[in-house]
Order: C-alpha cells, then sequence, then structure tokens
C-alpha cells in the first residue's frame, strides 16, 4: 500500500476530537493514519502543544500531515507546534483554514486516493471558499 | 537599571505571582467577550514558570526568556500560550544576537512586539494585548535613558487598557460577539499590563 497524507484533528474538546476522528474512520477505515486530541495541559477545554506534537508524530507520513483545527486557540497551538517539529518535518505539515468536521471528512477522503498535501488541503479549504 | 541575574529572578517572581493573583480578574473580563479562560491559563502558566524559577534564572539572560516563552507556549493551553510564548522566545533570541539590556531594551522588546503580532497576524488597534505592548514599546523608544521611563511606562500601559474598551475586536474569539465587544476592556491587554507593571514595580524597588 503506498502512503497516504496524515490528518490530525485538533478540538479545544476531546470528545468532540475523537468524535470527528470516529467520523473519519467510518469513511476511510485505516487507509489513512489519523490521530486527534483535545484539551488543555490539564484537561480542561482548550488545546496544548505537546498533545498536538505527539499527534502528529503519531499520523506521521512521509506525505505529511494535514491538521484541521476547531477555534482560534486550536489553530494557534498547532502553527506553534509545527514550528518546533524537527526541521525536516516542519515543511511537511500544514493547519488546514476549514470547518473540523467537514474538513477532516473530505481531507481523510481525499488523502485516501493517495493525493499529495497540497491536494488534501484545498479540498479542505474549498470548505471555507466564499 | 543594570539587570544582576538576582534582580532578574526577584523581577520574574514578581510578575508572575502578580499574574496568578489577577487570575480572577482575567477570568472575568474573559467570560465578558471571551470563553473566560484566560486567567486559568495564564496561572497554570506562571505557576509552571515559578516552578522553574532556579533554573529559568540560573541561564543566561537570553536562555533564560527564551525558557519562560517555552514553558508558556507548553503550559497555557490557550492562544495566549504561542503569544505571550513569542514574545518571549523572540525577545530571548534577540539577545542571542548581541543585544544587550538596558540600552537595547527598546529593541528587544520590539522584537517580542513583532512576534506576538506574527503570531496573530494581528495589529494595535483590534482589541488585543497589542494594543498596550505597541504603546508600551512607543514609550520605550521615545522616552528611552530618561529618569521617569518606568513612571511613564506605568501610565501608558493603565491608560492603553482602558483605550480597548470602547474599541470592536476584531481578532480572537471576542470578535465572535461584534458590537457587542464594545465597552468592555480586554483580557489580554489587561494581562499585558499586569506583567508590564510588575516588571516596572519590581525595578522600581530595586534602583
Amino acid at each position: 500500500m503506498s502512503e497516504t497524507v496524515g490528518i490530525v484533528i485538533v478540538s479545544h474538546s476531546k470528545d468532540i476530537a475523537k468524535g470527528t476522528a470516529d467520523m473519519v474512520r467510518q469513511m476511510v477505515g485505516s487507509e489513512v493514519k489519523v490521530a486527534f486530541c483535545g484539551g488543555n495541559p490539564d484537561g480542561g477545554l482548550g488545546t496544548s502543544v505537546s498533545l498536538i506534537i505527539d499527534a502528529i508524530n503519531d499520523a506521521w507520513s512521509a506525505k505529511g500531515v494535514a491538521i484541521l483545527v476547531d477555534l482560534g486557540g486550536a489553530e494557534t497551538n498547532s502553527e506553534m507546534a509545527v514550528e518546533m517539529l524537527e526541521p525536516a518535518r516542519r515543511d511537511l505539515v500544514v493547519v488546514c483554514n476549514a470547518p473540523i468536521v467537514e474538513g477532516a471528512v473530505m481531507a481523510a477522503t481525499e488523502a485516501a486516493g493517495g493525493s499529495s498535501l497540497a491536494q488534501v488541503r484545498a479540498v479542505a479549504e474549498e470548505l471555507s471558499a466564499d | 537599571m543594570s539587570l544582576q541575574p538576582e534582580t532578574f529572578k526577584s523581577l520574574v517572581k514578581v510578575a508572575a505571582e502578580r499574574v496568578i493573583a489577577s487570575a480572577p480578574e482575567l477570568t472575568s473580563l474573559d467570560q465578558a467577550i471571551g470563553d473566560g479562560d484566560h486567567g486559568t491559563n495564564m496561572k497554570r502558566g506562571f505557576e509552571a514558570v515559578l516552578g522553574k524559577l532556579d533554573l529559568i534564572s540560573a541561564q543566561p539572560l537570553d536562555e533564560a526568556l527564551k525558557m519562560i516563552g517555552k514553558t508558556l507556549v507548553m503550559t497555557v493551553g490557550g492562544a495566549s500560550g504561542p503569544l505571550y510564548g513569542s514574545f518571549f522566545l523572540a525577545a530571548g533570541e534577540a539577545l542571542s544576537h548581541d543585544r544587550h539590556l538596558p540600552e537595547d531594551l527598546a529593541d528587544v522588546f520590539g522584537s517580542g512586539v513583532n512576534a506576538v503580532s506574527a503570531r496573530g497576524r494581528s495589529q494595535a488597534g483590534e482589541k488585543t494585548m497589542l494594543d498596550v505592548l505597541v504603546p508600551v514599546l512607543e514609550t520605550l523608544k521615545t522616552a528611552a535613558g530618561q529618569p521617569d521611563l518606568i513612571a511613564r511606562v506605568r501610565t501608558i500601559a493603565a491608560e492603553a487598557v482602558e483605550r480597548t474598551a470602547p474599541m470592536q475586536a476584531t481578532k480572537g474569539r471576542a470578535s465572535f460577539l461584534g458590537a457587542r465587544s464594545v465597552g468592555h476592556v480586554d483580557p489580554g491587554a489587561r494581562s499585558s499590563c499586569v506583567l508590564v507593571q510588575a516588571v516596572c514595580a519590581s525595578l522600581e524597588g530595586k534602583q
């Protein structure tokens, strides 16, 4: 099996992140690596840079990783997490400007077909186009 | 106001303690126009800084600032983590490149402010922490070397917080409220003021 782009789901709520990952799995099974995280470092609503870094590494693929986020802090913390990756990985991770649930399902479906990171991102971000 | 290691240590301690003490106020401000977690997030971040205070203050100043930044990034858990974290990481980075305190204070502080602006894709006037940090930076530039610099920074920081009340938020969670964000002081501006004033108070006590 050729490698596919990995998907990371980052929500303020672990329940939403897990639920979104469940919906992605229903669509693509185990064809695509999917990792998720939610909650601040104390487990309350929020996001955690170290959990995001772990999720990126769990979903790692040589084709890259697309991150889907919910609100502001999830995006800011995801961008920070990407910058803290080892240099060789940084350029292969993108934070998509897309709704988290629809974006994750669309991105994963596109990834399952063997598309590039740029194609996966573009499909997710079409959902945010005017 | 040369910065001795002991001065730096007590300065960080005072700043962290004041942020922690202001957590209920920050939370209450954030409940009005945001998700209400700014106080607990900042408290968690600065408690982590206090927990590492001995280690942090044993470093050269540039490394110490970077360590504070990294600690905030990893522990705050909201957008303010990367925002404040980027400030300290960039200020530390500036000091690693042949800049020295106090003569390059405005330059070093400016590196931090630029990093916040880049991280938040935001400018002054959008009802954020930048509405305190930018006026403070301007004062650091215009009043550099003046005997009343610290007093002026203190005053401008307090005034700048109040000036965020009539602004309408266009960045962050408060922007969801649109015009309803008007009339409330921005919690990030307030936490920036707490930090700036804590540093001022600490330096005034040590002069």
